[in-house]
């Protein structure tokens, strides 16, 4: 199905089941601990032998030499492979470093080896008997001194380009009578998903199957096969529960790779985790940045002038963070500029994670704009409503959304500055503010005080584009009228399982149980995947079109005139002539398959997510110490298929973007060249005494320029702007401004007040 | 991990023996961090010896007036024990201030003394450490030492001690009993336990091979306002930057200890005067000689900070 | 100190970085100098077990180096039980030993003897779901799942200690018996991390169930 006109009334309308706060239908499995995930498939192949990766314990350099003798002899050992014998690999479209690392070292912790054994015991033990020799080289790990080399960047994720212009900025900034001028930096990350990537590879013959956890099958099956240089109709991915992504498992990794040349070299199915102390320098995370912002605007506070420019770094042939992107769009000003620059440096590789370039982007954005509301003497609230927009100032190339890291051609018929097509930010942020109590903040900063705490409050924009991308589904109805989806799609916790029952049950006029959802497998029909938050609008469009066809083909079957075939109660009627859907489906059951593809809507309309986050937190008085104590976050955002469960995405957004801002950071070794702190008890994240209770508000919207379902993208809005939020209630509870990530309390304590 | 044989021990008595009859042999309790780093072959012991099954789980009153806690108490009991809420509140308030419950179910008395250092470097048993490798160099010096420590500090080494609980015992004034294998018994006070890096970070402490902990014994209660301030970035489940231990007299006088300064529970007895004349004073003398790196020197302000909270706080501030 | 940028970490290591790169050999490491004597070197130990798990009575036999965890992982195929880390640090491997709960991937199976031990699967199953369980679906206290297990095995245990008068650290009067007060809660379940960030949620579900069954 192709959707090129905008939505009108369909059968999602109806919100029978769609659109209600429902139960995960996933939800008993998961509490029982009966889901399954990728490392605990006792059940799907026989004598599973166990691998245990060795990461390189250099930067970058080159082995010089392999002693595996010890290893190869130890108890238990079945097999061991490294680059040397593994063969020829190739390296997969989505990755910027080779998985398998020698003799070159691309970065720390990069696989070198890895062990396989009759134990896990046994593995672990003889990993730690292979002795690597290394010659190191010297690497660039530093972004401020490698700033002075960066460049445009070749690539941005998700395509578009590197600069945008309108107008003469500079010429603007200078006559602009309040000027503003900083420069913010945000940390480098870790997604640390409580799973870590692991996976099971069984060979027969030349076909491999494995069992992984990832986001995005289509991607893992191809690069699976493009790596080992077999084809794609060989490789089989299956993950149908996936212990957290956010972005860190969009890609075949380490642990996938190894496991099946673990497998192929022992002779038996091999399982592999990836150890939590390898994952942050094995794995991807989010660069970090360096961001300038200069605004410009009249005494009255309307925005003349606006200038982003983000520096990160990456491997070779990597992209830049893409933080300056949501500046073309967020707010008026004639005479603006965008720039992204990208440092090559030698740490592990950079890339997506939770809202790449908003979230990093929107936390220097978001403060700049409370300390240019400051400047003006402004509220921040009304400020930012002064500056909104109707259209995109700065249009920016649409990426491929199906696709984020390929190279697009640049529109050809490009509108200049397209409408939003919905945009209540406005909305947002006014009942955002009321529902708060923003009218009892003190606008002078550091004026509350609750004992020895420092309270403060702040607020900011949330803003995430919405990303469109072809998306299929296969439906089959049985003889019990039993509705069953099957799509690659996977349920990273965003919901996926329920929403798509949903979409289903609401398609065929089914009960919710009466609807079988199975997904994360690549003998599927191949869908959006998870990511970039288009998993939900996307995957049950495509779960609708498929719906569609097959009731074009029960109506036809039964030879109703499907215009006026109504679809309820299990049955499908035409005036008094009715039909169980299990009677015309029959013995022999029935099938339909779709996918939804998109015209040009998107290129007429820019679709976006808005939202307004606020935050009250206090700060220690005697040590700096900042602790959250109410959340609010106000979201437009689409149609919201489940209450519930979208409600989940945006307080787990909200609970990354307090990490973000209070503790997160990964910390560079400057001489060595890796992340230090590369465990859960040193790499800092919210635990549940960091996070209060938080209020999540949806305005009530559909936007039927989107998709059939008139959905959008939740789950990464939710941590846009958080991070400011919060800088910005510091801000307002202790007058110290800090503009470094994470905000600790060593950056805080020196503009604390005096104490006896 | 490296193979290696097990067995439970039936008496402290034997289990000492046990050791000195395995060279290469280790006692576990908790396993918390032991086992943690058995797993990283940062210690490879060739032999376990199970103590769990020693009757050294007991908190007694002892003829002093004070508390003779066993070895295998475990910390959730000691913080929940009466006796200490009521009287050694310092102790009871570091306990629960460290790790988590599921931790603090396994985490003995003895093992939570001996936990090493959570240094990164130590972790990584690709980086130089003189701790855990000697002579290795450190690789924390020049790095990242954000956590690391200030005072009492020497060229080979820049660890800090993570235990909450020792810092409550070093201001408590707590004795550490063992037994030997040779069935002798001596008891350290908590003073001298642990040690400081010198020239041989490798040693933490002052037990011998086999040396098994058999008690922690407390003093009569000193009474006064008991605190434990810990600082740290997340609101729980973290190791502390800095903490403080206080027992405070309603006449200002009292003592303090620190915790995430240096190699050992931090306390300067002379310091102790400076208590009534307020925090600068006091940190000044107890810092004194303080080697921060770049990453750390904010220690030094916290520190002040942290004891103008503490004092404020037994003022009933 | 030494300065940021001086590349002379190592003293026995001889790390020039410069791009005629010297070889660095990766030692092992050290035996733990505390240690007496090298230790032998001893060939892999398997032993004979018996213990309950959720009531029913298991013997197996396991290397001396299996954790309680992978025991239950991947010996008695009770994969309930999560590895989150190996490492003490996240809390996904709670179980309950002997009632009270305990990270299962810091402890040997070995050590375990005779002991009973109750894993997510003997809390409830998706047809007769725990209390606990069904609050946490019906607040959607989870999401990826994968906390889950472990956050469900705490909060249980979690109750039985406030009830029992065990302090933490939100306590405020530390001789008075403990509430559970929503910092308390907050406090007692932080060694169960949740990326997904449901916390607000959990926190919700257990409140449910301490309310209900108070
Ligand atoms: C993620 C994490 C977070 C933590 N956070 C904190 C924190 O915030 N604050 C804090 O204070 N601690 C913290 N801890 C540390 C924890 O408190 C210690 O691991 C624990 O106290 C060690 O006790 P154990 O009984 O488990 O020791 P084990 O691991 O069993 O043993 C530790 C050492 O002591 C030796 N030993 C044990 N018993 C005896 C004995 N009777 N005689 C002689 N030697 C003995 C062992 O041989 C071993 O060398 C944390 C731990 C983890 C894993
Ligand atoms: S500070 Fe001590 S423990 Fe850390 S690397 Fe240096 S020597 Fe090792
Ligand atoms: S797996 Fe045990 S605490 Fe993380
Ligand atoms: S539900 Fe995913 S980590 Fe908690």
């Amino acid at each position: 199905m192709k959707f090129d006109t905008p939505a009108t009334t369909n059968p999602i309308d109806q919100l029978k089941v769609v659109g209600k706060a429902t139960d995960r239908i996933d939800g008993p499995l998961k509490t029982t601990g009966t889901a399954p995930y990728a490392y605990e498939r006792h059940d799907v192949v026989p004598n599973q032998a166990y691998g245990y990766i060795v990461g390189a314990a250099i930067a970058r350099g080159r082995i010089v030499l392999m002693d595996l003798a010890a290893a190869k002899a130890a108890p238990g050992v079945l097999a061991i492979v490294t680059a040397e014998n593994a063969g020829r690999l190739g390296k997969g479209k989505f990755n910027t470093a080779p998985l398998l690392g020698g003799p070159e070292i691309q970065h720390y912790h990069q696989a070198v080896g890895v062990v396989v054994a009759e134990t896990f015991e046994q593995a672990r033990a003889a990993a730690q008997l292979v002795r690597v020799e290394y010659a190191r080289v010297k690497g660039a790990f530093d972004l401020e001194s490698a700033k002075e080399t960066a460049g445009p960047a070749k690539q941005l994720a998700g395509g578009g380009t590197s600069d945008s212009k309108v107008g003469d900025f500079d010429a603007a900034f200078t006559a602009a009578p309040v000027q503003f001028d900083a420069t913010y930096t945000t940390a480098y990350e870790s997604h640390s998903m409580m799973e870590p990537h692991a996976t099971i590879a069984a060979w027969e013959g030349d076909q491999l199957t494995i069992w992984t956890s990832n986001q995005m099958i289509a991607w893992a099956a191809g690069d699976m096969a493009q790596t080992l240089g077999i084809s794609r109709e060989k490789v089989r991915v299956i993950s149908p529960f996936i212990g957290g992504g956010f972005g860190g498992k969009l890609f075949l990794r380490a642990d996938a790779l190894m496991a099946a040349l673990g497998a192929r070299a022992a002779g038996r199915p091999v399982k592999v985790a990836l150890q939590r102390a390898l994952m942050p320098n094995n794995t991807t995370h989010r660069a970090a940045t360096i961001q300038r912002i200069r605004l410009g605007a009249t005494k009255e506070g309307k925005l003349t002038a606006i200038a982003h420019e983000s520096w990160s770094g990456d491997q070779p042939d990597g992209k830049p963070e893409t933080a300056a992107m949501q500046t073309r769009s967020l707010y008026a000003g004639a005479d603006r500029m965008t720039a992204h620059r990208l440092a090559v440096l030698d740490l592990p590789e950079a890339n997506a994670m939770r809202a790449p370039g908003e979230a990093p982007g929107m936390a220097a954005l978001e403060i700049a704009m409370d300390e240019m509301a400051e400047k003006l003497g402004l509220d921040p609230v009304e400020f930012r409503i002064l500056n909104d927009t109707q259209v995109v100032p700065d249009n920016p190339a649409k990426p491929d959304s199906s696709d984020p890291q390929s190279k697009k051609p640049e529109q050809t018929k490009r509108v200049a500055q397209p409408p939003f097509s919905k945009r209540q930010f406005v909305e947002c942020l006014r009942l955002g503010a009321k529902r708060f109590g923003w009218e009892k903040r003190h606008s002078k900063p550091g004026g509350v005080r609750d004992g020895r705490w420092l309270v403060g409050i702040g607020m900011a924009a949330a803003f995430r584009d919405n990303l469109l991308t072809k998306s299929a589904a296969r439906v089959r109805l049985d003889g019990r009228g039993t509705v069953t989806v099957e799509t690659d799609m996977t349920d990273i916790g965003t919901g996926s399982y329920t929403i798509i029952a949903q979409t289903a049950a609401e398609m065929m006029g089914v009960p919710l149980e009466q609807v079988v959802v199975r997904l994360g497998d690549s003998t599927f029909p191949e869908s959006c995947g998870s990511g970039g938050q288009w998993g939900g609008n996307n995957s049950t469009a495509g779960v609708y079109a498929a719906c569609m066809k097959l009731r074009e083909a029960i109506a036809q079957k039964a030879k109703f005139n499907v215009g006026d075939a109504v679809f309820a109660d299990g049955q499908v009627r035409v005036g008094d002539r009715r039909m169980s859907l299990a009677e015309v489906a029959g013995e022999q059951g029935m099938v339909a398959e779709d996918f939804i593809e998109y015209g040009d809507l998107d290129k007429q309309y820019h679709q976006s997510t808005f939202g307004a986050h606020f935050v009250e937190v206090g700060v220690d008085l005697y040590t700096g110490v900042t602790r959250v104590r109410r959340m609010l976050a106000v979201c437009a955002c689409g149609r919201i298929l489940n209450p519930k469960t979208a409600r989940s995405q945006v307080i787990g957004a909200m609970t990354m973007g307090v990490g973000a801002a209070l503790m997160e950071e990964l910390a560079v070794d400057k001489r060595i060249g890796f992340f230090v702190n590369h465990d859960l008890a040193t790499y800092e994240v919210p635990v549940h005494a960091d996070i209060p209770h938080q209020e999540v508000i949806f305005l009530d919207e559909t936007d039927p320029i989107s998709s059939p379902m008139k959905a959008k993208g939740v789950a990464e809005l939710g941590i846009c702007g958080v991070a400011a939020a919060v800088a910005n209630a510091i801000y307002n509870a202790t007058g110290v401004r800090v503009r470094n990530y994470p905000m600790t309390l060593d950056k805080l304590l020196d503009g604390l007040p005096e104490i006896a | 991990m490296k193979a290696f044989t097990f067995e439970r021990a039936n008496s402290p008595a034997e289990a000492a023996a046990a050791a000195v009859r395995n060279p290469g042999s280790r006692f576990i309790a908790g396993g918390t961090n032991l086992l943690d780093l058995m797993k990283l072959e940062i210690e490879t012991p060739s032999h376990l010896i199970d103590v769990n099954g020693l009757a050294l789980d007991k908190i007694e009153a002892t003829a002093e007036g004070g508390l003779r806690i066993g070895a295998l108490v475990r910390n959730t009991d000691l913080a929940a024990d009466e006796r200490v809420r009521r009287d050694y509140g310092v102790l009871a308030r570091a306990l629960v201030a460290g790790a988590t419950g599921q931790l603090r179910n396994m985490a003995t008395t003895a093992g939570n003394l001996l936990q090493r250092t959570r240094c990164p470097y130590f972790y990584d048993t690709n980086q130089p450490c003189n701790k855990r490798a000697p002579g290795s160099g450190c690789g924390a010096i020049g790095g990242f030492s954000r956590q690391h420590a200030i005072v009492g500090v020497s060229e080979a080494c820049i660890a800090t001690h993570p235990s909450d609980m020792a810092v409550a015992m070093r201001v408590l004034d707590a004795v550490v009993e063992t037994i030997r294998p040779d069935g002798s018994t001596r008891s350290i006070p908590i003073a001298e336990f642990h040690r400081l890096p010198g020239d041989e970070p490798h040693i933490d402490h002052l037990l011998t091979p086999g040396e098994l902990i058999t008690a922690v014994t407390l003093p009569k209660p000193a009474g006064g306002k008991q605190i434990y301030l810990k600082v740290r970035d997340r609101a729980s489940f973290a190791f502390a930057l800095i903490s403080v231990a206080a027992i405070i007299f309603p006449d200002g006088t009292g003592r303090v200890a620190l915790g995430g300064v240096a190699h050992k529970p931090w306390r300067v007895e002379e310091a102790e005067s400076e208590m009534p004349r307020g925090a600068k004073a006091l940190t000044a003398r107890l810092l004194a000689g303080a080697k921060p790196t770049p990453e750390n020197a904010f220690k030094l302000k916290l520190v002040e900070r942290a004891l103008a909270s503490v004092l404020a706080e037994a003022k009933g501030a | 100190m030494n300065h940021p940028d001086d590349l002379e970490i190592s003293r026995r290591e001889f790390l020039v970085m410069g791009t005629a790169a010297v070889a660095v050999t990766m030692l092992p490491p050290l035996a733990e100098a505390q240690a007496p004597p090298a230790a032998p070197v001893v060939k892999p130990a398997a032993v004979k077990l018996a213990f309950n798990v959720n009531g029913k009575a298991r013997e197996l036999e396991v290397d001396t180096r299996t954790t309680l965890l992978d025991a239950l992982r991947e010996h008695l195929n009770l994969t309930g039980s999560k590895k989150g880390c190996d490492q003490g640090q996240c809390g996904a491997c709670t179980v309950l030993v002997g009632g009270r709960r305990i990270v299962s991937c810091l402890t040997l199976a070995v050590m375990h003897q005779g002991d009973s031990i109750t894993t997510i699967e003997g809390l409830g199953t998706p047809d007769h779901l725990h209390p606990m369980q069904a609050a946490f679906v019906k607040c959607d206290g989870f999401q990826c799942g994968y906390c889950t297990p472990g956050q469900i095995c705490s909060a249980v245990a979690m109750l039985q200690e406030v009830k029992a008068g065990i302090p933490s650290h939100a306590t405020s009067d530390l001789t008075a018996a403990p509430q559970l007060t929503p910092a308390e809660l907050r406090e007692r379940m932080s060694g169960n991390i949740c990326r997904c960030g449901a916390y607000s949620n959990i926190a919700e579900a257990i409140t449910e169930v301490a309310g209900r069954t108070a």
